[in-house]
């Protein structure tokens, strides 16, 4: 009888695989089988029932003479440059604040912390009602004050800006990472800073955005890949308001808030293009990789700095 | 003279008090609202002045919205999703993470490197591949594409379990492999039974994703008798979208048992989003 003897090595080899399998198999089914195939499909023309037909470049070409697709790269470079660091400067304040010592602290970081983990579905509901120009409670907060509040999610000129808002009751786990970062600065630093008569704007300036300096980065840029993809709470918004006079199942208002993605999926699952819908994303999936490589090295760099001071 | 650092320090805690109180009030009117809302007559939430308050209280509203859509069925198939995914990523994640971090294979750093960059590919990406995958084999319209995803783990709680087991002494593992334990052996006796508190933190993640999920129920569902609560409620929104009394009611009841969640486990979701630094 041959009894298979497996030296040490083998035998590990053999049972990290083993117990690595199901996500080795997801690996391949989920992320490379879809990339390859939708890379593939980018030069293709096909319905959700056709086989898919080479076209060679005419999906690129459509892309980039589509006034639509152009409309909505700028609504989502509007998310990456305003929404973004927008939302980190309100996890940064937030992060600050729970950081401190002071009575209610736990119920005070449940209160900041809980919106980001309600369903996005109830969550846009919620917005989308809070918005709404005349019976809204936005708006009627606003007037107290004085103020005329727009018609938020009805008039193109203040969607994007409505998104930014709600975007900001959603920076609960950015939040919890700054607080994280913030708790690891040493205590030292802040009490020799303030023997040396620094005041507590200086301090946060000089010593605290230093000694995060690499979360931020690193949040800042996962924060912009986000921004890239975002779309679910648009299209909730938009196939809301399909109904409402003005409405438009398209991309709200004058295409105002037609994100990128949002087109993509329009494309594959509505215009059944499936083939430029595959040419967009694989566009996007270029910008995105790029950033999470930037990001990578980065954070390496910083990291690497920080630890050499 | 009094003490004209401490009278400083006085007015900048005042000062912080009300900061802080403004932005709490800021953070919990969205729920304020669909809490009160819930509880108005349609007429009263579309009364000028809006008061946050219902002028009369009522609570047809719940009974209203679940009936207006077949809201039992949809929690039901939410639930179904809902308890297979955790099951899922509950048995799957630790087995990962024990071979990325305890076993000393080639694979393993290869594997975690590639963890976080499956993390980065859009969903738009892989959307009309698996779309098409799916629809070709008959299994759009059921839940597979929804269940089997978490039963061939998610990179997110891999990455924080890895974490976890790499706090765990390997010295642990070697007396059991000296008292002559399999690797089967030395991860369910010993190594398993340490994860309950990742566990944990991973069940709970597992639950809120696999309940809030929207987009892979939307593209992978089209029939309405199979649609999860996300679905149902995006629908009744659009057809209902003058009632919002009722509408609130039926986001209150979607909602709850997240917030419920987050009462009862409240410290386990700062441990996983802190120790990694990562979620989305």
């Amino acid at each position: 009888m041959a009894t298979l003897k497996l030296t040490q090595k083998q035998r590990d080899f053999r049972n990290g695989l083993l117990f690595a399998l199901p996500w080795i198999v997801g690996f391949l089914f989920l992320s490379v089988y879809p990339l390859i195939a939708s890379l593939y499909y980018s030069f293709t023309e096909f319905n959700a029932v056709t086989t898919p037909r080479w076209v060679g470049l005419d999906n690129f070409k459509d892309v980039f003479s589509d006034p639509l697709v152009w409309k909505s790269l700028k609504n989502t470079l509007f998310m990456v440059f305003i929404s973004t660091p927008v939302n980190l400067f309100v996890a940064l304040l937030l992060a600050t604040i729970v950081s401190r010592n002071f009575k209610l602290k736990g119920a005070v970081r449940t209160a900041f912390f809980l919106p980001s983990i309600i369903p996005m579905v109830a969550a846009t509901m919620v917005w989308i009602w809070m918005f709404d120009p005349t019976y809204g409670y936005l708006n009627n907060v606003l007037s107290w004050f004085g103020i005329q509040g727009p018609a938020w999610l009805m008039d193109a000129r203040y969607t994007k800006w409505a998104l930014v808002l709600m975007g900001t009751w959603n920076v609960g786990t950015t939040m919890l990472v700054c607080m994280a970062s913030l708790q690891e600065v040493p205590v030292s630093y802040y009490e020799s800073a303030e023997i040396d008569g620094a005041g507590a704007v200086r301090r946060f300036f000089s010593i605290t955005i230093p000694c995060i300096a690499h979360v931020l980065v690193y949040q800042a840029i996962l924060g912009i890949i986000n921004a890239f993809q975002y779309f679910q709470q648009v299209y909730i918004i938009v196939t809301a308001n399909a109904g409402v006079k003005g409405g438009s199942a398209a991309g709200g208002p004058e295409n105002s808030i037609l994100m990128y993605p949002l087109y993509i999926f329009h494309n594959a699952f509505t215009y059944l293009k499936m083939g430029k819908a595959s040419a967009m994303a694989w566009l996007l999936f270029i910008v995105v990789a790029i950033l999470a490589v930037v990001m990578v090295k980065l954070t390496a760099k910083v990291t690497d700095s920080a630890g050499r001071e | 003279m009094i003490d004209k650092y401490q009278l400083r320090k006085d007015i900048w805690r005042v000062c912080f008090f009300i900061i802080v109180a403004v932005l709490v009030l800021i953070y919990v009117s969205p729920f304020l609202v669909m809490f009160f809302t819930s509880f108005k007559t349609n007429s009263d939430a579309f009364t000028i002045p809006v008061r946050l308050f219902p002028r009369k209280w009522v609570s047809e509203n719940y009974p209203a919205a679940m009936s207006a859509i077949p809201y039992f069925r949809y929690m039901g198939n939410t639930i179904y999703i809902t308890v297979l995914s955790v099951i899922g990523q509950l048995i799957v994640t630790p087995m990962v993470a024990y071979s990325l971090s305890k076993i000393n294979w080639k694979g393993s750093k290869i594997i975690s490197g590639l963890l976080m960059a499956t993390m980065m590919i859009p969903i738009s990406v892989t959307m009309v591949p698996l779309y098409r995958i799916y629809s070709k084999i008959g299994l759009t319209n059921t839940y597979v594409p929804l269940i089997l995803p978490a039963f061939l783990g998610k990179a997110f709680y891999i990455i924080i379990t890895r974490q976890f087991f790499m706090g765990i002494p390997n010295s642990l593992i070697e007396a059991a492999k000296i008292d002559g334990a399999n690797e089967f052996q030395r991860y369910t006796r010993i190594a398993l039974p340490l994860t309950k508190p990742i566990m944990t933190t991973v069940g709970i993640y597992a639950f809120l994703d696999a309940w809030s999920d929207y987009l892979m129920p939307m593209i992978f569902i089209s029939r309405p008798e199979k649609y999860t609560l996300s679905l149902g409620l995006q629908q009744f929104m659009s057809e209902y979208s003058v009632d919002w009394a009722r509408l609130m009611a039926a986001a209150m009841v979607f909602v709850l048992p997240v917030v419920i969640c987050f009462a009862v486990f409240q410290k386990n979701f700062v441990r996983g989003v802190a120790t990694s630094g990562l979620k989305a």
